[in-house]
């Protein structure tokens, strides 16, 4: 409680204080290049193999002759859309991103920057996180929709490779029943899973304390506790969510 | 001129400073020494409010630093320039980046202005031809002239060194400790350094205080430093060999 406490007025200390908005805007594009362009290369990798994954389990799995090759394919982008996308990107997004951002502000913390900013009277907490979470909440959603459409995408080429499913049946089968909600649900979860990174991990460097073992730790805490997060708000927003897909 | 009055802290319990009063002068080195593990850090840190005491308080030109609300606390500290330890200087951006980085944030100078001042503070402290260096580039003594470059550029008031000779060879030392001095008369700053280095404190240290176990156990000046009966003083002055024969043949 009392870290959720500390977490709590960490993020309320982002909005005072705050310097001129035109510092913010070349911070929010110098973060967003680290968070989100270079993060592109990971992300299109991971969502080309579960793409090519889950077409072929799910065909090996729906062989009946009551269910039509389609079906496999509106399973894999069922499952792109509502979990996989988000979810899983998420995942590696924290184990790229999050310990990235949990390293480079223990770092700071240890060699005293943070402080050195604090004695100029710069709220180190704004200057310093803003930027990051909100790079990350613009950010993440994009790299979603990359990832949902290479995943897509590298289903469709798995299909035509290994012959699992015709390609024409894979066309079909995106196209069957879809519910627009589906991408709405993808993007309010990434924007959930975006800002959960980026701020679970900027506390964790930013109250780093100790030597280099320390900011060590404090990554490996910021990956954990993302993950943590990532899982249980996937959960939440299933369950207060799922419902309206059916409406 | 900065009074510090009856500051106490304590971490997890453990009490630290002990009820420390002193008044820093403008215009002056002022020097806050003992050795390591005293206190020394933590009561710059709370002068210049990165700890808050448990009591006491700071004082600013007659400006209770301590309690002041955020807005007071912002304006006082953008009048501050600090050097620490290490030098503190952000590792992504190169020498001119992390000078100018006080003028890009607390001021609207036009880029052309602030080059001139960021040239201007590098020159003043002996760094020419270094702009584009990135801190890894350079040494420990260049970082720290860069660290006092990056705290005067804003022509602060109040100058604040934190063991700027740690790490440095005598030569490079000397030369960091005339450059605070110079800089010291040169603006009219009040200027606190805190230290463990007799050598600075018999160059520069025109007011002495000395911590010992988070008690301000001494006051005065480095003339008379060497006449003090303070046990605990004479320890930590005199604990080297070449000290002591220069006290024995007085």
């Amino acid at each position: 409680m009392k870290q959720l406490g500390k977490f709590v007025i960490f993020i309320g200390q982002l909005f005072v204080r705050r310097e001129a908005f035109r510092t913010y805007v070349k911070l929010v594009f110098e973060e967003a290049t680290k968070v989100g362009y270079n993060s592109i290369f990971i992300v299109v990798i991971v969502s080309a193999f579960m793409g090519a994954v889950t077409t072929v389990q799910t065909a090996y799995n729906l062989i009946s002759p009551l269910i039509a090759d389609p079906v496999i394919a509106l399973v894999v982008r069922d499952m792109t859309l509502i979990e996989l996308a988000p979810t899983i990107t998420a995942i590696v997004y924290a184990g790229k991103v999050g310990s990235n951002l949990a390293g480079e502000l223990g770092t700071m913390r240890i060699t005293e920057q943070i402080d050195a900013l604090e004695v100029m009277g710069i709220n180190a907490t704004s200057y310093l996180v803003l930027p990051k979470i909100v790079a990350s909440v613009i950010m993440f959603p994009l790299l979603v929709i990359v990832a949902a459409f290479v995943s897509i995408y590298g289903g469709y080429l798995t299909a035509l490779i290994t012959g699992v499913i015709s390609g024409t049946d894979y066309i079909l089968g995106i196209q069957m029943d879809f519910i627009p909600f589906q991408v709405i649900f993808a993007m309010i979860k990434a924007v959930t899973f975006g800002f959960i990174v980026a701020s679970i991990s900027s506390y964790k460097g930013f109250f780093t304390e100790g030597g280099a073992l320390e900011v060590g730790k404090s990554s490996t805490n910021a990956v954990t506790s993302s993950c943590i997060a990532i899982l249980a708000a996937d959960f939440l927003l299933a369950y207060l969510l799922a419902p309206l897909l059916t409406l | 001129m900065i009074e510090v009055s009856n500051i106490s802290k304590s971490f997890d319990g453990k009490q630290i400073l002990f009820d420390i009063s002193a008044t820093f002068q403008k215009g002056k080195t002022n020097m806050i020494i003992g050795a390591s593990g005293t206190g020394k850090s933590v009561l710059l840190k709370c002068i210049v409010g990165l700890l808050k005491p448990e009591e006491g308080s700071v004082n600013f030109d007659k400006r209770d630093f301590t309690h002041a609300g955020k807005e007071l606390q912002t304006e006082v500290r953008r009048e501050m320039g600090m050097l620490f330890q290490g030098g503190a200087l952000f590792d992504s951006s190169n020498v001119e980046q992390n000078v100018m980085f006080p003028l890009n944030v607390l001021t609207k100078m036009p880029y052309d202005e602030k080059l001139e001042r960021v040239n201007f503070c590098l020159e003043r402290v002996g760094l020419e031809n270094v702009n584009k260096k990135m801190p890894s580039e350079i040494s420990g003594g260049m970082k720290k002239r860069v660290g006092i470059a990056r705290a005067i550029v804003n022509n602060p008031n109040y100058l604040f060194c934190d063991e700027p000779n740690s790490g440095l060879d005598p030569q490079t030392s000397i030369r960091i400790d005339n450059l605070i001095k110079d800089l010291t008369k040169e603006y009219n700053i009040t200027t606190v350094i805190v230290s463990h280095d007799m050598n600075s404190v018999l160059e520069i240290g025109e007011t002495v205080i000395f911590i010992h176990e988070g008690r301000k156990l001494w006051e005065g000046s480095n003339d008379n430093i060497a006449a003090s009966d303070v046990k605990e003083l004479n320890d930590f002055v005199f604990a080297s060999r070449v000290m002591k024969e220069l006290k024995e043949s007085r």
